[in-house]
């Protein structure tokens, strides 16, 4: 019997969440541990699934916090690992979320968002978990999120994730919404090797010379694994070059600022962004995930109704692509940010534009997307209204 | 573990015949970053004593150990023992360590965590992880209270017993942990105090000899915290309690030198108490599938199937 590819080669018609699943296949991604939670639940199943014929092993954990540990021990022992959830499981995963952040372990964890608070509209779309993703476990730490706007993008975005994460030894977050990983679209899914995944860095030196957070320019520290002869130490308190816990401020001030210039200072590993009619644009659109389809059909009608309206829209939301978005936004008159909350990434693009020209929010309590009308209305309702008559 | 008193010390001869400063552990131990940081008289140096003799006599290679710990004094011993450790957060060891043994199934992975750090705020991965049967060995340092916090009550603070939270007594009933793992599916459980080092190393040899989910008890003195509460004195004066308390589960009194395994599976009487014997022994050695053998089975099985 020949072995399968573990690479489902083609074009596929497939819920966003599934093809979340397949991302993380191509990418190699051989160990699952989550807990079942709407919307997200299609990425277990489909990992139940699909691990076990090509060699990968899913557990079915008995909580959200327990899901994440044990994504990070498979890390540790160097599988790439992945678990996915919702809101209220999203909240139990920050606090091993910041032990990943803090030990410096690859894995990629997906929220598929619905809204909240609470257990709140379990069934359909928010994007209420931003500054979640941002700021949700507790300490100084820089997190890495991504949001598709299609399964298409959830594939690749997935994917990407996994290559970030392993690249910079740091977890990675894929934004998703109800809308997007319930939504079955054309997927297609490339053959092995076209896209790249990068892979943690191994030791360089014998373990007698190994120092587990010793780092080089790149501020990466290259990464035993267990099992490999390097009498491994790694731990959730504040930690020297060896590994050892040294709980004072001097320690502190090496170790934290290292961990945030790692994410900071490599923004060409992870940033994307897409822009539509940007170049001359005197209203841009801010809008992410499922609303950036939202807003693309409303700077497309706008521009049809000779507005010149133009679309930013993050693929990687965190670290907010801050250079890109100034450069875009320089010679406008107006900025919208449309979000399926009350406003959380805007906050964000407001202390960008800090007072230069109004910010006008978007803004939802949860439960269905924007239609683009309501995005064409916060472009200037005046010019709107003008084009109407 | 009792430190030598410092005139002791002091006396301590230099000279070149003098004989070699080493521990007969320092190659499984991390000896450069001693001193560890466990009070005078506490009991977790002696566990990790006989848990380290009691894995080289099972002949598990230094290089294929991995040690999870949780948060707590106890979770401590991973700065201390020469493996692959991971220091993670408060009550998750468990799940931690069972994605490392599901990655490497090649790894004989322990945790080693307190009692407030596996049964209060990470009970629920215990049992699950006993249901489960993953292939760990799960080792409790219990000290009826929490002592790196400075001796509040926890789960398996006796009844009646006093500690910062409970000054006037312990008004809750603490769990019986032999009884709980055995209940929940543990291949392996035992319970044995730091008085007994050697039947602790043989059991530890033991339970690293078996597959699934095992879970060794080891109830240490915490006279700095728990023992000073309950005017049980020093740590010496800890294991002089255990001393008067101590019997082996299945014998009518005293210690005989073997150790029977009852076979019925009630651990009812097990349950620790104040002023009541301390019932120590193996009481559970079974073997049963364990997680990874059952995921292959089925495996296999879907493979083979047209």
């Amino acid at each position: 019997m020949t072995e399968k590819s573990p690479v489902l080669t083609g074009a596929h018609f497939m819920l966003g969440d599934q093809a979340c699943a397949e991302g993380a296949i191509y990418a190699g991604c051989r160990f699952f541990a989550g807990y079942p939670i709407t919307p997200a639940t299609e990425i277990a199943e489909r990992m139940a699934e699909r691990l076990p014929e090509i060699g990968g092993q899913y557990i079915q954990m008995e909580d959200e916090i327990g899901s994440v540990a044990a994504v990070l021990g498979a890390s540790v022992a160097g599988v790439r690992a992945m678990t996915a959830t919702s809101g209220p499981g999203f909240s139990l995963m920050q606090e091993n979320l910041g032990l990943g952040f803090m030990m410096e372990v690859p894995c990629v964890v997906v929220n598929v968002q619905r809204g909240g608070p609470s257990t709140g509209l379990p069934t359909s779309v928010g994007q209420q978990d931003m500054m979640q993703a941002r700021f949700g476990s507790h300490g100084d730490y820089q997190a890495i999120a991504y949001a598709p706007s299609s399964p298409q993008e959830a594939f690749e975005l997935t994917i990407q994730a996994f290559s970030t994460a392993e690249r910079l030894r740091t977890p990675v977050l894929v934004m998703m919404d109800e809308v997007v990983g319930h939504m079955r679209e054309r997927v297609v899914i490339p053959e092995e090797g076209k896209r790249t995944v990068l892979a943690r860095r191994l030791p360089s030196v014998p373990p007698s010379e190994y120092r587990p957070y010793r780092v080089g320019d790149d501020l990466v520290p290259e990464m035993a694994l267990a099992g490999a002869g390097y009498s491994v130490r790694m731990t959730s308190l504040t930690h020297d070059e060896l590994g050892r816990a040294v709980t004072d401020t001097a320690t502190q001030a090496v170790l934290l600022p290292r961990l945030l210039r790692k994410i900071l200072e490599h923004r060409e590993v992870y940033e994307q962004y897409e822009l539509r009619h940007a170049k001359d644009a005197e209203v841009l659109v801010v809008a992410y995930g499922i609303t950036g389809r939202s807003a693309a059909g409303a700077v497309e009608e706008a521009r049809a109704r000779g507005m010149r309206v133009g679309l930013f829209r993050p693929k990687t939301v965190w670290p907010f692509p801050t250079e890109a978005f100034l450069r875009t936004a320089r010679t406008v008159r107006r900025v919208v940010v449309a979000e399926v909350n009350m406003g959380q990434v805007a906050l964000e693009v407001e202390r960008l534009v800090a007072g230069r020209c109004p910010v006008a929010r978007v803004t939802s309590p949860g439960g269905e997307v924007f239609a683009p009308e309501r995005i064409l209305a916060a472009c200037g309702p005046e010019r709107v209204a003008q084009v109407r008559a | 573990m009792i430190p030598a008193a410092p005139e002791q010390r002091e006396r301590a001869p230099e000279t070149e015949n003098a004989p070699p400063r080493h521990h007969p552990l320092d190659s499984v131990l991390r000896s450069e970053v001693l001193p560890h940081i466990w009070c005078p008289g506490c009991g977790i140096g002696v566990a990790l004593g006989a848990f380290l003799q009691g894995l080289d006599r099972a002949g598990v290679p230094v290089d294929k150990r991995v040690i999870v710990g949780g948060i707590g004094c106890s979770s401590r011993v991973v700065y201390y023992a020469r493996a692959d450790t991971y220091h993670t957060t408060h009550g998750r060891a468990i799940p931690f360590a069972t994605g490392i043994k599901l990655a490497n199934p090649a790894l004989h992975v322990t945790v080693f965590a307190g009692d407030g750090d596996l049964f209060a705020i990470g009970g629920n991965h215990f049992i699950h992880g006993a249901r489960r049967n993953m292939d760990l060995l799960v080792v409790c340092i219990n000290n009826f209270n929490y002592g790196m916090t400075g001796g509040q009550s926890g789960p398996t603070t006796p009844h009646d017993a006093r500690t910062t939270t409970t000054p006037s007594g312990n008004f809750e009933f603490p769990f019986n942990l032999p009884q709980l793992a055995a209940a929940v599916g543990a291949v392996y459980v035992a319970r044995w105090t730091t008085l007994d080092v050697r039947r602790l190393r043989d059991c530890f040899t033991e339970a690293a000899s078996r597959q699934g989910f095992r879970f060794v008890e080891v109830l240490a003195p915490c006279p700095v915290s728990f023992g000073k509460n309950n005017d049980i004195g020093s740590g010496l004066d800890e294991m002089d309690y255990y001393r008067g308390l101590e019997q082996i589960w299945g014998s009518a009194g005293g210690l005989p030198n073997r150790v029977e395994v009852r076979e019925d599976g009630d651990l009812s009487g097990t349950e620790i108490s104040l002023h009541r014997p301390i019932i120590v022994g193996k009481f559970v050695d079974r073997p049963r599938p364990t997680f990874l053998d059952n995921y292959r089975a089925v495996v296999t099985a879907r493979r083979k199937a047209p």
